[in-house]
């Protein structure tokens, strides 16, 4: 049985332009199944946008990428842009943060959609613009707009136009990298309801990348927690709320206000580690409130610690408990 | 109508019986529409947009009041209203018990060391050729305080260590480039704080910031809470506004709408755009996940306020009435605090 995406092992080395270069995917294995609604979260600068970049096949050409990307098992990483090329946009697409602010001014939203439609020969002419007019419905867009500029379009709207210009190849696999973010909360609200529906409706796989582990929370079934470059943990979004078993992730939802309960969330002391050097030891080490030896010289291994959920702590080796 | 049903009136609530910190009363603020060149020619009438629209609300000392709403609400430029850096078109704002609406700059400049700001963003409100160390001095510096030059490293070093910069002296040499977001923010905060100021205006100030750091910045404001100082909280986020506010005042298109102790708008909220507003807050325990009661329809436009109840067009109980009547924010039926106000006719 294989997911319907992948990865093994993804690195991502920068080069950086004063020399040296930095680590900025280090070794990233996950998997995600048709219709199935995965958020990868953590601190800006952890690595997670790059990992989707890097699934997409979209790094600057200051990167070197290795590892494996797997989609329906065939691994389209190893041929570089020729074998990515035929998927990207029309098996794994992607909404790119601020997307909504990359529209051509002075271009009608459905005729870059058309556009897109034409570029892959899905469909040309009064075809694409039909084609069009359901991309738009589907996303909760009513056809007629199709012919208005991206400025008569309120920031929700233009944000659901850029998820239908994603969808416009039938992409099974959806890449949203903060599609959320700079929307007030009852837009976030209609674009959350809107990918819910999307991935019930058409089975689309959903990879949401966002530092905000509430919209996680609330729409995904599993999400994997990065930090430093590194996967830390990852299970179903309840156990990772109610059981985690890296302090990392406790700390992180310990830090998230919520709505109801009592007493003030605590930050997390110190800053993650930079990744232009190396580092010895558990990267989260000078932040953990759990450390112990081990954890200075020994880099501890993503390892499964219960069915479908894996962690990278030394602490579930010594059977010590993490305590929510 | 009952008379404990009677509303503020358009007076501004304190929780005692002095004067609060701050006391905003009516308070009306409108933004020019551009007519455009064609507009101009031919003469056609000025037109304004008000933003800010009879809005009452007070501070008081070691109180953090939210103000909360969606983009557009009028909540920055409430905020900008009280420090005078828009105008108000009218109503009135009292610091101390003094109005300083009609004060000219010149009498004004003592009372802005009192008032303080700070912005969202603290990657742009620190110049980045000045050291921390400049940086926290410079407003003692425009206010010619701080005494001599010793006397003034010395308070710079004590607002340093207050912000928990720790240790400050590492700090004072620094630039902003080698700081993260939230010890930018934190020295932003210190630079307010040499002032020695009563009221600190905070506009998103964690929002830029990584979540992990957002509670430590949060959980400084609340300590200077604590000493006294009183806090006018600008966010979007409700949760922040939950578990830091003391108050909450919910504001929709130039208004508030909703009024009261934090505890009691999160728990018991009464007007209808407030209820909607806590549902889509997305909840940090998957097991809490609920139905959100997504408001459709047109969004807010302050240059096309709705007759009657402003809310009306979206609000899933409006009534008939609601089309005609302007609801005036008074203490719900169903209020536990005697300090709850909503501005709606079913409430």
């Amino acid at each position: 049985m294989s997911a319907l995406l992948e990865t093994e092992d993804l690195q991502v080395w920068f080069d950086l332009p004063r020399g040296g270069t930095l680590h900025a995917v280090q070794g990233i294995s996950l998997g995600l199944e048709r219709g199935e609604r995965l958020g990868l979260v953590g601190e800006s600068g952890c690595g997670k946008t790059t990992t989707a970049l890097a699934l997409m096949g979209l790094l600057p050409a200051s990167a070197t990428v290795s590892g494996r990307v797997l989609l329906n098992g065939i691994d389209i990483l190893r041929g570089a842009e020729e074998t990515m090329r035929p998927h990207r946009w029309v098996d794994l697409s992607m909404v790119f943060q601020g997307a909504m602010n990359a529209f051509n001014p002075v271009k009608t939203v459905g005729s870059q959609i058309v556009e897109v439609l034409e570029l892959h020969h899905r469909a040309a002419g009064r075809a694409a613009r039909v084609r069009t007019g359901e991309l738009l419905a589907a996303v909760g867009i009513p056809d007629d707009r199709a012919g208005r500029y991206p400025h008569e379009f309120s920031g929700g709207m233009r944000q659901r136009a850029a998820i239908a210009m994603a969808l416009a190849c039938n992409p099974s696999v959806l890449i949203a990298d903060e599609p959320t973010t700079a929307l007030d909360v009852m837009v976030q609200a209609q674009i959350l309801e809107l990918l819910d529906a999307l991935c019930r409706d058409f089975g689309l796989a959903l990879l949401l990348v966002t530092h905000d582990l509430p919209i996680v929370a609330q729409l995904c079934d599993r999400a994997a927690v990065m930090y430093a470059g590194e996967l830390v943990e990852h299970g179903s979004v309840d156990t990772l709320f109610h059981a985690p078993r890296h302090p990392y992730t406790r700390l992180l939802f310990a830090a998230t206000p919520d709505l109801h309960g009592d007493g003030l969330p605590a930050s997390i002391p110190g800053a993650p580690p930079r990744l232009d050097r190396q580092n010895e030891g558990c990267p989260f080490r000078p932040r953990c409130d759990r450390a112990f030896a081990r954890c200075v010289d020994e880099r501890p291994l993503l390892r499964t610690v219960a069915p479908e959920h894996g962690a990278a702590c030394h602490l579930n080796d010594v059977a010590a408990e993490v305590a929510h | 109508m009952s008379p404990e049903r009677r509303g503020c009136g358009g007076r501004a609530l304190s929780s005692n019986g002095a004067d609060p910190l701050l006391a905003v009363d009516d308070l009306v603020v409108a933004y020019p529409i551009a007519r455009g060149l064609a507009g101009a020619v031919l003469r056609r009438p000025e037109q304004r947009v008000l933003a800010v629209d009879g809005v009452s609300f007070s501070v008081d000392r070691g109180e953090l009041v939210a103000l909360v709403g969606e983009s557009g609400c009028g909540k920055t430029t409430t905020a900008q209203a009280v420090l005078r850096l828009v105008e108000a078109m009218s109503g009135r704002v009292s610091f101390d018990g003094r109005d300083i609406t009609e004060l000219s700059n010149r009498a004004l400049r003592p009372l802005r060391r009192n008032m303080q700001i700070i912005y969202q963003d603290p990657y742009e409100s620190l110049d980045p050729r000045m050291t921390v160390r400049d940086a926290v001095e410079e407003p003692m510096l425009i206010h010619g305080l701080g005494g001599s030059r010793e006397a003034r490293r010395e308070l710079v070093l004590e607002a340093v260590a207050r912000v928990e910069l720790t240790p400050p002296d590492l700090f004072l040499e620094r630039y902003p480039h080698e700081l993260s977001g939230g010890q930018r923010q934190r020295v932003a905060i210190a630079a307010s704080l040499v002032l020695e100021p009563d009221l600190l205006v905070a506009d998103e100030p964690v929002s830029m910031l990584d979540v992990s750091v957002r509670a430590g910045v949060l959980n400084l404001l609340d300590r200077l809470r604590q000493d006294g100082l009183g806090i006018l909280m600008i966010t979007h986020d409700l949760s922040t506004a939950a578990r830091y506010a003391d108050r909450i005042a919910v504001m929709y298109l130039g208004r508030i709408v909703e009024v009261g102790p934090a505890s009691e708008i999160v728990e018991n909220p009464q007007h209808p755009y407030t209820k909607a507003l806590l549902s889509v807050v997305p909840r940090r325990d998957p097991r809490d996940r609920k139905r959100p009661q997504v408001l459709t329809g047109e969004a807010p436009d302050a240059t096309r306020i709705p007759s009657g109840c402003r809310f009306h067009p979206r609000c899933p109980v409006a009534i008939e009435e609601c089309r005609a009547h302007d609801p005036e924010l008074l203490r719900p039926r169903n209020a536990v605090s005697p300090d709850h106000r909503a501005a709606c006719i079913l409430a």
